[in-house]
């Protein structure tokens, strides 16, 4: 053995399992399920993964919403397409979620008796047809901007998980921005439908990137495990300062007063976020809070009788193969 | 334009049409996620043929109407999709019983499409084809799974395929439509496919622990435009924004 | 709700095209190998991405333990011999 061979080996044992684990993240070596990992480190990704497969599935609501209305064959199997897309990541979100020793049943618990959070935009209501246009154009645009850098989380099943959904979500904000495009150049009062969807969109699209940075508690816990590349603030400015100029091209107006590029800082000024109006979206007071659960509550329970007939199917299947084998 | 032929592509779209439309309902409701993507999946294939059968359809009209003015724009009376198709997702075994018994006649009806004298048409039913054979093992598998399950799915699937039951015979029912293009040698002689529908019915009901239902009371007129209560509520959202906000480009 | 009834997980791997292994890509729930196997297609492979699918249980499946990892494959490390830049040859030898 070389001298530094034997240093390094030194300097490794004398670490707790703890700075050993801290500087595998930070050699940027992923982290794999049966890994020991802290507690507070499974509890977090269970937290943050579960809470984002949930955001995937309620997700799923607002745009079904539109499914059995969308106003062409092509919009129709585009938007199913995409809903669809979003029970597929909802899933491997889960899957991979499973991997921390939680079960799926387990999170839907969590999700139904209000335990486990989700995304709080999916808690307002799709009113026209230009709402699957904002919410692909805006949310998804939103999401992308926090999606992108989990690629390259610390845990593994979760980057994996993510590289796969941000593959197949590019279509997504191109779906929705090209049903804006359709509505802004169409009749007046397609783009006056447009216009409206932007001004009730807008806001909450940017809450949805979360808490200011000095109100977010997360944060650099999250930073350290790479759950987090940037901070709320720091991915608010990047997807206002990447929608702006779309809304721009397609002749919509941002429906903020103090809007305005800062030569300076090379970036938009914005407006007051009223964040009275998140937190009680987040504490469960949005137009679409309670319904959103009963929904997802009600579609469960009404499975559960086909849940359990297709396990009593497969066990009657393996007895009678059993038999025939002896 | 040929009517015979346009009445007649317009009575196979429907059936995707509708049934797709109550298939597309479901996205987000089912009973687990993955039966949830699975159902969205028969959806997509059947909304996919629609747009090839309306495309077709809007070619043959040749009046400037498109796949979305046929899919959207007729009268209730003008749809001629079987009753089957339009029957509500009372429950998920009304579901899989409404699917399994339009797959069965689907995938054989499709079967014979493919030779059909319109080369359009029979090269609609090869892709077609492919799609609704894996409709029709999903289908049956889930039959046998909740026939063959609890005691209450069992109820449950028994219940659903008695109340639909009335609706299977008028799959083989034939317009005049019908019969013009079937001596010409384009559309699949129907009346042929039952006997072979009803036994395979039959075969996969038992193994799914079912009765066959006895019923010989059937009930007809989708084919005819004259339609359950239900398709006026179903068009109702279908038509809702090309009937709001019409002559618009979406 | 008893514990029992859940649907229990399943690995998915797919082959991505012929000539090609089958790789890990990611699980799913399903009552019996058939369902696995459907949902497998409907879940995975909704784009095309895949000419053949295996599911297995996921308890049937055994893994080593990372706390094994040491003795498991770091003796491997320092066995270079096993690779070819080990052994030296004259450079008028070029391609072996």
């Amino acid at each position: 053995m070389s001298e530094d061979q034997i240093k390094n080996l030194r300097a490794e044992e004398s670490l707790s399992l703890e700075a050993q684990f801290e500087a595998r993240i930070a050699r940027d070596e992923k982290i794999e399920p049966k890994d020991w990992m802290p507690e507070k480190y499974r509890q977090t990704h269970i937290r943050q993964m579960s809470q984002h497969a949930h955001s995937e599935i309620v997700g799923m609501l607002p745009e079904g919403n539109w499914i059995t209305r969308a106003p062409s064959l092509r919009r129709k199997v585009a938007l199913l397409a995409k809903v669809q897309d979003e029970a597929g990541h909802g899933l491997y979100l889960y899957s991979a979620t499973e991997t921390l020793g939680i079960s799926r049943d387990e999170m839907y618990e969590q999700l139904h008796t209000g335990k486990a959070k989700y995304s709080s935009i999916f808690n307002y209501p799709t009113l026209t047809w230009a709402d699957m246009g904002a919410i692909g154009w805006l949310v998804d645009g939103a999401a992308i901007i926090n999606q992108v850098p989990l690629c390259n989380t610390s845990y593994g099943p979760y980057a994996r998980a993510m590289i796969r959904v941000c593959k197949e979500e590019s279509f997504h904000q191109r779906q929705g921005y090209e049903i804006m495009i359709k509505l802004a150049n169409g009749t007046p009062e397609q783009k006056e439908m447009a216009q409206d969807a932007l001004n009730r969109w807008w806001w909450p699209s940017l809450m949805m990137l979360g808490p200011t940075d000095d109100k977010s508690v997360h944060t650099a816990q999250s930073m350290k495990w790479k759950l987090k590349r940037k901070t709320n603030d720091e991915l608010r400015q990047q997807f206002i300062d990447q929608t702006v100029p779309q809304a721009d091209l397609i002749g919509l107006t941002i429906p903020d007063p103090d809007l305005k590029w800062n030569e300076e800082r090379g970036s938009y000024d914005f407006g007051e976020i009223d964040w009275d109006e998140f937190w009680q979206v987040v504490k469960g007071h949005g137009p679409m809070n309670k319904a959103r659960m009963n929904a997802r509550v009600g579609a469960w329970e009404r499975g559960e009788w086909v849940r359990d007939a297709a396990m009593a199917h497969a066990k009657k299947k393996n007895n009678r193969k059993q038999k025939q084998a002896v | 334009m040929n009517n015979n032929l346009y009445n007649y592509i317009l009575g196979i779209a429907d059936n995707s049409l509708i049934l797709g439309q109550r298939m597309g309902e479901l996205c987000g409701h089912g009973p687990t996620l993955e039966t949830d993507i699975a159902c969205t999946n028969i959806s997509l294939d059947l909304f996919g043929q629609v747009r090839s059968y309306f495309q077709y359809a809007a070619k043959i009209a040749g009046d400037g109407r498109t796949e979305d003015d046929i899919a959207m724009l007729r009268k209730e009376r003008e749809y001629k999709n079987v009753l089957l198709a339009e029957q509500p997702n009372t429950n998920f075994a009304y579901t899989i019983a409404r699917q399994f018994l339009f797959d069965v006649y689907h995938l054989a009806f499709l079967s014979e499409l493919q030779n059909s004298k319109d080369l359009t048409l029979s090269a609609i039913a090869k892709k077609c084809v492919k799609e609704v054979s894996y409709h029709e093992r999903f289908s049956s598998d889930w039959v046998k799974r909740l026939g063959d399950g609890t005691e209450e799915s069992h109820l449950k699937m028994q219940e659903a395929i008695n109340d639909l039951w009335t609706y299977t015979d008028e799959l083989f029912h034939q317009t005049e439509s019908d019969k013009v293009m079937i001596k010409e040698g384009v559309a699949v002689d129907t009346a042929k496919l039952k006997e072979n529908y009803y036994k395979q019915v039959s075969a996969l009901l038992e193994e799914a622990t079912l009765e066959t239902p006895e019923s010989k009371w059937f009930q007809k007129g989708g084919k005819k435009g004259v339609h359950t209560e239900h398709l006026g509520y179903l068009l109702a959202d279908l038509q809702y924004m090309q009937r709001t906000y019409p002559n618009m480009e979406w | 709700m008893s514990n029992k009834k859940n649907w229990p997980l399943w690995e998915v791997f797919v082959r991505s095209k012929n000539g090609l292994e089958h790789r890990h890509c990611g699980s799913l729930h399903a009552s019996d190998a058939e369902m696995a196997l459907e949902n497998a297609r409907d879940v995975y492979t909704r784009r095309n991405e895949g000419v053949s699918i295996w599911v297995v249980e996921s308890k049937h499946i055994t893994a080593s333990n990372p706390e094994n990892n040491g003795e498991l494959f770091e003796p491997a490390q320092d066995k270079v011999y096993r690779h070819p830049t080990f052994y030296d040859l004259p450079d008028e030898v070029k391609h072996m």
